[in-house]
């Protein structure tokens, strides 16, 4: 169990900038101590601190806001790797509904479903049901627009969107934006976006003060993470390109089923926990398929993320907590 | 009047049918004859395994004719589908199997629309 937890925790640590500060040996202490981990971030410069919610010293205390995003429930899954998937979706919401700050909403980044099927959409709706939070946004993982071109997922997810699924809004001054980068994959490709979005996204932020915290949600990683295994969107840079006159942008994916995390400049780049199963680390196994561990270790490699945004310090504090 | 048209219509309805029924039956065999004549000989089945999010062999070189079955080995759902959209299976989830027959000589570039990465390449000679 450990030995895996460590992994998970160098995983979160390889990719983010060297300020001097010893993140790695501090943040694994912290990790042995069962606490969350938390990023803000202010002017560009991401400040790292250890994050005790049950000891209530989070700067969760006192946020304007929060919210939690959960991804890749994988509904219907039911190989080893986690015959229950249900139980560990409603694990998860259990999990949110006991955190100290109730968020005002979920988000999931995709992979609702395993197959597409309408009874699992209806589980996880069911599920979600129970969930203190009433209000949840959805963007589709390539899981959830299989054979019919995402039209069952756009009748039960879409009624606000355009496209095929993306859509913004805007909550206590924060501008989220949801994308899809899904639909129309190309052989030996990467997740891609499509020009008639970024023709909506460059419109959608045109008009936006440089002081609008952004928030973006889609399913595969906006960075190229490991493209070998497709974990990357081709056409990113051009959406990020949009995003380069605001001065705090957060972006939010799932489709790895383990935390990464970038920052570069005023980008912080997070992937969540899956709530279904575990993938390995980039290039550490023959392929990116569900990784089974032992039935005691799971609920440690699955998880929520949950983010608070603080008004006037103008950063968004993300929080990775797995299930146990 | 109206009586009279019928019966005429049923009469005609029923010689139809019976004149259909004897051309069917006159007609099959020699439509199953020459189906026969052209398949042979037939082609043995090709097989390509969807395993650890890669099809093997990834390349497969085949006679024209040849039916290939790809059957997913993986605990996730792929497809193969036709990079020039000449054949597009639905999902095959674990275990699950799709068929095509290639009756045309060519090479046919193919790979899993879920995750792209993956190719693959049908030769038929």
């Amino acid at each position: 169990m450990t030995y895996k937890k460590q992994d998970v925790i160098d995983q979160q640590m390889q990719d983010l900038n060297n300020d001097g500060v010893d993140r790695r040996g501090f943040l694994k202490c912290m990790a042995w101590a069962g606490t969350g981990l938390v990023w803000t971030m202010s002017g560009g410069i991401p400040v790292s601190q250890a994050f005790a919610r049950s000891m209530g010293h989070g700067p969760g205390q006192g946020s304007d806001f929060s919210f939690v995003q959960i991804s890749d429930s994988h509904m219907g899954f039911n190989k080893p790797a986690n015959p229950d998937v249900v139980a560990t979706l409603q694990a998860a919401v259990d999990k949110i509904n006991r955190l100290p700050d109730q968020p005002e909403f979920l988000l999931h980044t995709g992979d609702i479903s395993h197959l597409s099927r309408p009874d699992q959409f209806d589980t996880v709706d069911q599920v979600l049901k129970s969930a203190n939070a009433k209000q949840v946004f959805f963007v589709p993982g390539e899981h959830d627009v299989l054979d019919d071109n995402g039209k069952s997922y756009l009748e039960r997810y879409g009624k606000n969107s355009q496209g095929a699924g993306w859509y913004s809004f805007d909550h206590r001054g924060v501008h989220f934006i949801g994308l899809v980068n899904v639909m129309n994959l190309k052989a030996g490709g990467l997740g891609s976006l499509g020009g008639e979005q970024l023709e909506w996204m460059e419109k959608d932020v045109k008009h936006l003060k440089h002081s609008t915290p952004i928030v973006v949600f889609a399913h595969i990683p906006l960075w190229t993470l490991y493209p070998d295994w497709g974990w990357g969107t081709a056409d990113s840079a051009q959406a990020l390109g949009y995003l380069k006159k605001f001065g705090s942008v957060t972006v939010l994916n799932g489709h790895i089923h383990q935390t990464m995390q970038k920052v570069e400049g005023h980008v912080t780049f997070h992937t969540a926990m899956s709530t279904a199963f575990p993938q390995p680390q980039p290039g550490k196994a023959d392929s990116p398929g569900p990784m089974k561990v032992p039935a005691e270790q799971l609920r440690s490699l699955l998880g929520i993320t949950d983010v608070n945004y603080l008004q006037g310090r103008h950063s968004l504090a993300v929080v990775d907590s797995s299930l146990v | 009047m109206i009586t009279k048209r019928n019966v005429s219509g049923r009469v005609s309805t029923g010689l139809a049918m019976l004149v259909m029924t004897v051309m069917l039956f006159a007609k099959s065999p020699s439509v199953r004859a020459s189906r026969s004549n052209h398949d042979q000989p037939a082609a043995p089945p090709a097989a390509v395994k969807i395993d650890n999010f890669s099809f093997t062999p990834q390349t497969l070189t085949i006679s024209v004719g040849t039916t290939v079955t790809w059957t997913n080995r993986d605990d996730i759902p792929h497809t193969a589908v036709s990079t020039e959209g000449v054949f597009k299976s639905k999902v095959i989830d674990t275990d699950e199997k799709f068929s095509y027959t290639f009756t045309k000589a060519g090479t046919y570039s193919y790979y899993c629309t879920i995750h792209p990465k993956m190719t693959g390449k049908v030769v038929v000679q």
